[in-house]
């Protein structure tokens, strides 16, 4: 799966969730510059799980801490 | 032999740069120091001094009735349940010092499985130190490397914790929500193991599972079934066996986890299924093969309150018509509530905040009632709430006591 389209269809699915409109980049965390707590993340991941038709496992999701860590496995994921 | 044993506790002096471990707790210590600055008692350092019968004991110097000890079929001081376990004091000793699989199976351990063959009409029963120890143990053992564990976001500590221990791919769902459950069933990789776990009460609001339409799905899916009825057991169902019997799925299920500390009135843990090869688990389940067995007086307590359950459908009915009373007469006061209508023994009134969730407390326990203050991370949706548990022995005149003071420690704290 093409890398620009699923930056841009993770970056659509971000805004509702990024209340403070931070600047997204790939070195963005999500604990820290987006300040997501835990139900922020599971509201997220299903979105992006629904999007793609994936399952993001909790034991990957701890592995995935920015933007572009979140890209990269959704593009590993999305092209199995 | 240490030297030290005698000595006064001496602070270390750190040097070098290491930071302290106890620096990750520093939140939650500011936390519970600004609540306590308010003046409130501790909710969480209360004390019994006397226990006097299943709903009434003296905390913290005062005569208190009790709605927040999941004690729902009152079994605690049944004279049939205390006279088994003085019996088994008396003839087996205070305690067993070996695991359950080399010196610490005695026959009444042997007589409380046999008790929950019996209450569940099920093939096997194996019975842990701790309903916690129950779910770690089971979980952490039957979903191995590339397994996957299909479970509600709202799953108690000792669900997540199996999760934890084990090596099995966790994949979360929202709570209660069918089509959430069934898409991620679907993603999961041709071929893969796949276990659901789910509950049939969830604690913190009191509500139930839809489990006749998720254990269906998670069937379809050819998906192990576990269902966690810790705080259905005797009571939800016509023969008490839990919210899988309630809505006719019992049969489809593969493993109820259960627990003694709730209905059945003492502690210990189990695993009740049908699964023919379900013996072998006694020789692979750490957390089942390197602790100590239960104490001799308490299995004798728990088989003898287990069967009495059985018979308990008067108890039942009494339970379920304190629960009703309690949820309409809360409504009517004008408090929000954890469900629309009962569902279980919990009622689950929501706080507006930590705060007035204390203050609220405090005010309960000053006029004479216990209840269980929940905050978050352990809520759902970072909610304060005050969870009240029924019990069968509450009589119809407590009941109403209690509305009452609701009533005036609502207004007095200004919820209501």
């Amino acid at each position: 799966m093409d890398r620009a389209d699923v930056d841009s269809r993770i970056r659509a699915l971000i805004e509702p969730f990024n209340k403070k409109n931070v600047e997204v980049a790939d070195s963005t965390t999500f604990a820290g510059d987006l300040e997501f707590d835990s139900l922020t993340v599971m509201d997220f991941v299903a979105a992006i799980e629904d999007e793609f038709d994936i399952i993001i496992t909790m034991n990957q999701q701890a592995e995935i801490e920015t933007y572009g860590e979140l890209v990269t496995a959704v593009c590993s994921l999305a092209g199995r | 032999m240490s030297s030290g044993v005698s000595q006064p506790d001496q602070p270390a002096e750190r040097s070098g740069e290491s930071p302290d471990l106890f620096a990750k707790f520093d939140p939650i210590i500011a936390q519970r120091e600004t609540l306590l600055a308010t003046g409130v008692e501790d909710p969480f350092s209360l004390v019994m001094e006397r226990v006097l019968s299943p709903t009434r004991a003296v905390c913290n110097g005062r005569d208190t009735i009790l709605l927040g000890t999941y004690n729902y079929m009152g079994m605690t001081f049944d004279p049939d349940v205390i006279a088994a376990g003085q019996r088994a004091l008396a003839d087996f000793g205070s305690g067993t010092t070996g695991s359950r699989v080399l010196n610490g199976t005695y026959r009444g351990h042997r007589e409380v499985e046999e008790a929950l063959r019996d209450f569940y009409a099920m093939d096997h029963a194996m019975v842990f130190s701790t309903g916690y120890q129950a779910n770690l143990g089971i979980i952490s053992t039957i979903a191995g490397k590339g397994d996957y564990i299909v479970l509600d976001i709202d799953s108690h500590a000792s669900i997540w914790d199996g999760c934890a221990l084990g090596n099995a791919e966790v994949v979360p769902f929202k709570h209660n929500d069918i089509d959430a459950m069934e898409k991620r069933l679907r993603r999961i990789p041709e071929g893969a193991g796949k276990l659901v776990v789910l509950e049939g009460v969830y604690s913190m609001l009191g509500d139930i599972a839809p489990l006749k339409e998720m254990v269906q799905v998670a069937k379809a899916h050819g998906a192990m079934v576990l269902v966690d009825e810790a705080h259905s057991m005797g009571f939800i169902g016509e023969n008490g066996r839990g919210v899988v019997e309630a809505q006719g799925v019992i049969d489809e299920v593969d493993f109820i986890i259960g627990t003694f500390s709730k209905s059945v009135g003492t502690v210990g843990g189990f695993c009740v299924s049908n699964h023919p090869k379900f013996e072998i688990l006694r020789l692979v389940c750490r957390p089942y093969v390197f602790t100590a067995s239960l104490p001799p007086s308490v299995v004798a307590t728990a088989a003898t309150s287990i069967r009495k359950l059985i018979h308990a459908g008067e108890k039942r009915a009494r339970l379920w018509g304190n629960s009703q009373r309690m949820h309409g007469g809360l409504r009517e006061l004008g408090f929000t509530l954890g469900t629309e209508e009962p569902q279980s023994a919990i009622v689950a009134v929501i706080m507006p905040d930590l705060e007035r969730g204390a203050a609220m407390w405090e005010a309960l326990l000053r006029e004479g009632l216990y209840v269980n203050l929940a905050r978050p991370p352990a809520t759902p949706a970072n909610m304060t709430l005050l969870r009240c548990s029924l019990c069968a022995e509450h009589s119809e005149e407590e009941v109403e006591a209690i509305l009452g003071m609701f009533a005036r420690a609502g207004r007095a704290v200004g919820i209501i």
